[in-house]
This record gives structure tokens, C-alpha cells and sequence, in this order.
């Protein structure tokens, strides 16, 4: 049985694609809470679209996606928070955005309008903004408790974001995040965008997941187009993707080790990183690959001589990083860092649909690659790697252990890559339709809802990252731990901040 | 570890000659940068890096800096993790609104003499975010800026023209 069979609905919106979108009343949003909440299915986004509220729902088993739309009555919804915690921070988001309220909800704290906006409810109906009460902090009680506030400027290069910690003598007693200071309107520059604008803005909502984002929006528009991309761009999609995960990953590792005080594997893993980025621009001319991947196929075919410059990588990266996994194994007073230092129960990740590093790390495989099949990897063999011990060392190791089924990946790619065109045409539709979009970045799966409004321009369209269910989860994985142990746990999740706020 | 150590000792580093000062940034920072500025900073500078509302890739690449092909700080340049230490704010991304305190608070707490180096095509003017309802602008629409570096995101080799003209200048 298909999830939307599961759920009493009124009707199927008319062209929503590939998977299907159902209207429910009262009854059925608040069956879709039920099946969340006794974990029958995941939460994959909650997002709005005034009047109306939208919630997608995955059944990893099946790899069915079912999203279930809900007609708020008086700019109100019935709360998924109150019954299913995930939902909370994209509940504060809708009431921020479009000013529609969850009743029931538990938290009715702003999250991204930190009221600093001319106005308020930038996607409803807007108002002009009111002086903003304070933010008050969730209390901590007991005996000689202090917090230490961090950011929004932090002392690395690293994006802004601000943790209220509450600590006692050394150990974190708890940590809350607030977020939303990289908040740049995506969505709403998205609205009434052409088809190509709409493609850069994607790329552009978290930097280093940008062939990511590219890819999920790319699928979802020619879902709701009915296009195909060509072969050989699936191939090259596949590719570029899998250069940004290695890239990533190779940072990632020598980042984690560094804030460990290791700075050898940095030194290391950054020339990897350096050697992979380079590789990537003489194949597609951009070292990140931005804006390669559009709707329809990819702008530019890999150059004459890259299969052979990425074969020189792989046999280069082939030959330097087992010796890298040996250094980190073998360093006991880096092992003495990782190992047991801040972690996500198996229990926690799974209710909280986390992906990537972080749900692998423990023990939820999901992966959008395998989990819904998408085009190529359909056709390629990859492990997903998952471990159960879910702290800093389970996720270097998961790491470690994708960097290796990339390098597979990109082989088998070079190996079958089709002959044939690049890129299909892709022609606005007369009429309206919409198209849902998950593909696998290198921290987890990034959802693309789009809808288009018949004359080629975007009427909504929503983006969201893997790190909104990975961001909650840091919260609880410092608990107990010991502050100097924060940027570790911190640098091992990597969540995005921009990608985030939006 | 020791295998790894031994060989980098031994090994020809991967370091690359740096890039000629990019002309344009000269040009720029010949209107901007008073001479008295000059002679106190000599030929060493601090760097503070500020995301005032990047999409992160600008900060891929400015940590790429770091890496052994481009080892900034044999230039004499190298980030410091405060304001308080900063000769150079180097602000990423196009500022938002919600930004823009933390940004102005940041430059107040960087002591003269100072300067501001925008990175990427957002911090000129808010680059494709232009525009919303969330973005307070460009850099120069904050602080006052005295080098832009643009590209999305300027590569490393850019950067570092960039900052090699605003060494040259301040020699």
C-alpha cells in the first residue's frame, strides 16, 4: 500500500510529480501526526504556502514519499510539534514567514526573525514589523550554574550562529542554539523568479553543497515538467556530486582532528581536499561546480582530458589516504578525543529523520542514493556505511568509509559513462504543476518543492537542508560533555547555517 | 605518523609562488588607504574573517588560503580569531539584516588603524540577494570598505592577489 492510501485524504493535487501530494482535512493531518509520532514514518519537511500548509512524509522501507497538504483555517493548523518534536523549529519558521500559527505548539518563541526585519510575515501577509519582545533562553536551574554566550561572530572562518550555553564548572548542563543570522529571503526571491534565476539561487543556499542543491532542484523542476535529462548527464550529475562529497569529506576529516589540536591530518586531508577541487575545475570549470547542473541536464560536458586527470586523483588519493586512516587510528591521544565524546542516541537520530554523517553515524542508513534509487545510482554499486556508537570518532569513521565508496563511484562513472547529449530542452508548461526533489549532499539529503506557474516562473518554492534535523540533535549530544569538547561535536556534525537559515 | 612526518621533511613542498598583486586592487587601495595606516602596519597583517551572510562558499576558499599550495602566512598574513586583534576585517556575503549589528560591532571593536576587504560578488552590492526583504546590502552599505574581491566565490589564487596588492601597498 502506498503511504498516501494510509492517510484519508479529500483528493490528489492535480500535477504533482513524481511522488503524490494528497488535500486532507482535520482527520487526515492529524493521522499523518500519529504515524509520525509512533514512528511509522519520518518527517522530511513541514513548510508553507499560504493558506495552505504542507508536510512531507518518507517511509524509508518502502523509499515511498507521500506529502499531505492541510488548508489552515484562520492562518491556523493543528501542531506536529506537540506530538512529534522534529517539527518544532519548521513550525516557528511558518509562523516567522508566513505568519500562520500551530495550535497546541510548545515552543512559540520566534526562530528566524530575529526582529531586526522592516516586516513582518514575509511571505503572507505582511506587516509592518513591531518592536520585538525579548528572546528568553529555555531556563537551566541548580547550584552554581553559569552560561556562556558564543557568537553570532565566532573566532574561525566559520558561519554565524549563536549557542547559549549553560554549564556547570566545565560540563555542559545544556546548550541552546539560535539560528536564523544568515537569513538572505531565499524563498522568497524564489517567488516569480524564471526557471534559471530560480537555479542559482538554489545553488547558492549552502556553498558547499551546491552541485547538491543544483541536482534536487534540477529534479524537481523536470519532475514537474515531464523531462528527462539525457544519460550521460545523470553520469556527470553523479560525478560532480560525488566530487563535492570527497572534497567535503576530506575537509571535514582534517577539521574534526584539528580541533582535536591535531593539525597534521588537516595539513594532510587539505591537500587532498586542494588536489580533488582543482581535478573538479579542469573537468567542469568551476571549482566547486557551481551552476553546472540545470534543469534539464548539465551546461557543459566533462573536458576531453578529465576522465584522465580524475583517474590521476583517484590513484593520488588512492595511494595517501589509507596512510591517513592508519595516522588517525593509530594516534591514541586523538582517539582519546573522539571516542565517546558527544553522542546521538540510535533512538534520537532515527525519530528525528537525521541523515547524512549523522544519522549513518547512528545507525539510520538512510541515503537517498539507495533509499529512493534516483538516476544513476540505480546503475552503480556503493555501500552505505552505518555505525551504531553514534560520537565523534562513529562519525569520522563514516567519513572515512564514504570517501572510499566515492572513489568507487567515480570510477564505475568513468567506466559506463554514456556517449549522447548533455542537456534536453526544457519548455515552461501551460499549466501549473509542481515537482518534489531529494538528492544525497555530503551531510544528508536536501528536499526541493517547487511549483511552477505556467508561464515558466516559480510560484513557491521550498528548500531544506538536511542539517534542520541533524542542528536539534548537537543540542543533546553535548549534554554531559565538557565545553573545550564543544567545537569537536560541533565540527564533527557540520551542519550549514546558511542552508538552515535560508 | 612518523612515516608521514619523515616524508614531508624530505619531500619538495607543494608550496606555489605566490601571484603578481592583482592591478585592480592596487588601483582601488591607492584612494583608500592613508599613508599613516601604512607605515604602522609594515608589511604584517591580521586577518578577521566575518560571514555577514554568505552562502559559505567564499569561506571554502578563504580557508583554502591555509592549505600547504597557498600558505598564506609566509606572506606575513594570517587570521586571528578576534576583532581586538585584527588589522583586516574580511567580510563575506551580501550583509543581512540580521547581521548587521553583530558586523557593525565587530568593525567598532577592531582598532584603528583598519581595513575592510569584501569578499565575493555579494559583499560588493548583495550579488542575486539584492533585493530581499532580509538583506541589508553590500559591505560598503555598513562599513566602509577598501578593497572589494569578487568572484563567486573568488578562487584562493584571486584572494591572494587581493591580499598581496594590500601588502604591497602597505609595505
Amino acid at each position: 500500500m502506498a503511504l498516501i492510501d494510509s492517510i484519508k485524504h479529500r483528493e490528489h493535487a492535480k500535477a504533482h510529480r513524481p511522488w503524490p501530494r494528497a488535500i486532507v482535512g482535520d482527520d487526515g493531518w492529524k493521522k499523518a501526526i500519529d504515524l509520525l509520532a509512533r514512528g511509522r514514518c519520518t518527517l522530511l519537511g513541514l513548510w508553507g504556502d499560504a493558506p495552505d500548509v504542507h508536510m512531507a512524509l518518507l517511509d524509508e522501507k518502502a523509499g515511498d514519499i507521500a506529502v499531505v497538504s492541510y488548508a489552515c483555517k484562520n492562518g491556523k493548523y493543528p501542531s506536529v510539534a506537540e506530538r512529534h518534536a522534529p517539527a518544532l523549529r519548521l513550525e516557528r519558521t511558518i509562523r516567522d514567514l508566513f505568519g500562520m500559527e500551530a495550535v497546541g505548539t510548545p515552543d512559540t518563541r520566534p526562530w528566524l526573525d530575529l526582529g531586526f526585519w522592516d516586516v513582518r510575515y514575509p511571505l503572507g501577509k505582511r506587516q509592518r514589523a513591531q518592536k520585538p519582545a525579548p528572546y528568553v533562553f529555555l531556563p537551566a536551574q541548580g547550584e552554581g550554574l553559569h552560561q556562556i554566550p558564543v557568537g553570532p561572530v565566532h573566532a574561525g572562518i566559520i558561519e554565524p550562529g549563536h549557542f547559549r550555553f549553560t554549564a556547570n564548572g566545565e560540563h555542559v548542563v545544556r546548550l541552546e542554539q539560535r539560528l536564523g543570522y544568515v537569513h538572505k529571503g531565499i524563498e522568497s526571491l524564489m517567488d516569480g523568479a524564471a526557471l534559471d534565476a530560480a537555479a542559482k539561487l538554489a545553488a547558492r543556499t549552502s556553498g558547499d553543497s551546491t552541485v547538491a542543491y543544483s541536482y534536487a532542484f534540477a529534479q524537481a523542476a523536470e519532475a514537474a515538467l515531464q523531462v528527462k535529462a539525457p544519460p550521460r548527464a545523470n553520469y556527470l550529475r553523479a560525478l560532480m556530486a560525488e566530487l563535492e562529497r570527497l572534497a567535503n569529506h576530506f575537509g571535514d576529516i582534517g577539521a574534526i582532528c584539528n580541533d582535536a589540536s591535531f593539525a597534521l591530518m588537516h595539513a594532510q586531508t587539505s591537500i587532498l581536499r586542494e588536489r580533488t577541487l582543482r581535478a573538479a575545475e579542469a573537468c567542469f570549470g568551476h571549482r566547486l561546480m557551481m551552476d553546472v547542473i540545470v534543469p534539464g541536464g548539465v551546461t557543459r560536458d566533462i573536458a576531453p582530458n578529465g576522465p584522465a586527470q580524475l583517474r590521476a586523483l583517484l590513484s593520488e588519493i588512492r595511494k595517501a589516504f589509507p596512510r591517513l586512516i592508519e595516522l588517525y587510528d593509530n594516534t591514541a591521544s586523538l582517539l582519546d578525543r573522539t571516542v565517546t565524546t558527544g553522542i546521538v542516541k540510535p533512538a534520537l537520530a532515527r525519530q528525528f529523520g537525521a541523515g547524512g554523517t549523522v544519522g549513518r553515524a547512528s545507525g539510520r542508513g538512510f541515503d537517498a542514493r539507495r533509499n529512493l534509487n534516483y538516476a544513476p545510482y540505480d546503475e552503480i554499486k556503493f555501500d552505505v556505511p552505518v555505525l551504531e556508537a553514534g560520537d565523534v570518532n562513529a562519525r569520522v569513521w563514516i567519513r572515512i568509509r564514504e570517501v572510499e565508496q566515492s572513489l568507487s563511484l567515480i570510477e564505475q562513472i568513468l567506466n559506463r559513462l554514456p556517449e549522447g547529449a548533455t542537456r534536453t530542452s526544457v519548455k515552461a508548461s501551460a499549466r501549473i504543476c509542481e515537482g518534489l526533489g531529494v538528492a544525497e549532499a555530503f551531510r544528508g539529503e536536501v528536499l526541493v518543492w517547487l511549483r511552477l506557474d505556467g508561464k515558466g516562473r516559480v510560484a513557491r518554492c521550498h528548500l531544506r537542508d538536511a542539517s534542520w534535523f541533524q542542528w536539534p540533535l548537537l543540542e543533546a549530544a553535548i549534554e554531559g560533555n565538557i565545553v573545550a569538547d564543544f567545537p569537536l561535536c560541533n565540527k564533527s556534525f557540520n551542519c550549514s547555517y546558511s542552508g538552515h537559515d535560508l | 605518523m612518523r612515516r608521514t612526518l619523515f616524508e614531508s621533511l624530505t619531500q619538495r613542498a607543494l608550496t606555489e609562488a605566490p601571484p603578481a598583486p592583482d592591478k585592480t586592487a592596487l588601483a582601488e587601495l591607492t584612494k583608500s588607504v592613508n599613508r599613516a595606516a601604512r607605515a604602522k602596519l609594515g608589511r604584517s597583517l591580521s586577518i578577521r574573517q566575518v560571514d555577514a551572510g554568505s552562502c559559505n562558499g567564499c569561506e571554502l576558499e578563504i580557508h583554502a588560503l591555509n592549505n600547504a599550495f597557498y600558505d598564506l602566512e609566509r606572506l606575513g598574513l594570517r587570521f586571528v580569531a578576534s576583532p581586538r586583534h585584527a588589522d583586516v576585517l574580511m567580510v563575506t556575503g551580501p550583509v543581512t539584516k540580521n547581521m548587521r549589528e553583530a558586523l557593525l560591532r565587530t568593525y567598532n571593536a577592531t582598532p584603528d588603524p583598519k581595513w575592510v576587504v569584501a569578499v565575493g560578488g555579494c559583499a560588493v552590492d548583495g550579488g542575486i540577494f539584492a533585493g530581499s526583504y532580509a538583506v541589508a546590502g553590500g559591505v560598503k552599505d555598513i562599513i566602509p570598505a577598501d578593497l572589494h574581491i569578487r568572484g563567486c566565490p573568488p578562487s584562493p589564487t584571486e584572494l591572494l592577489k587581493g591580499l598581496i596588492a594590500l601588502l604591497e601597498h602597505a609595505r
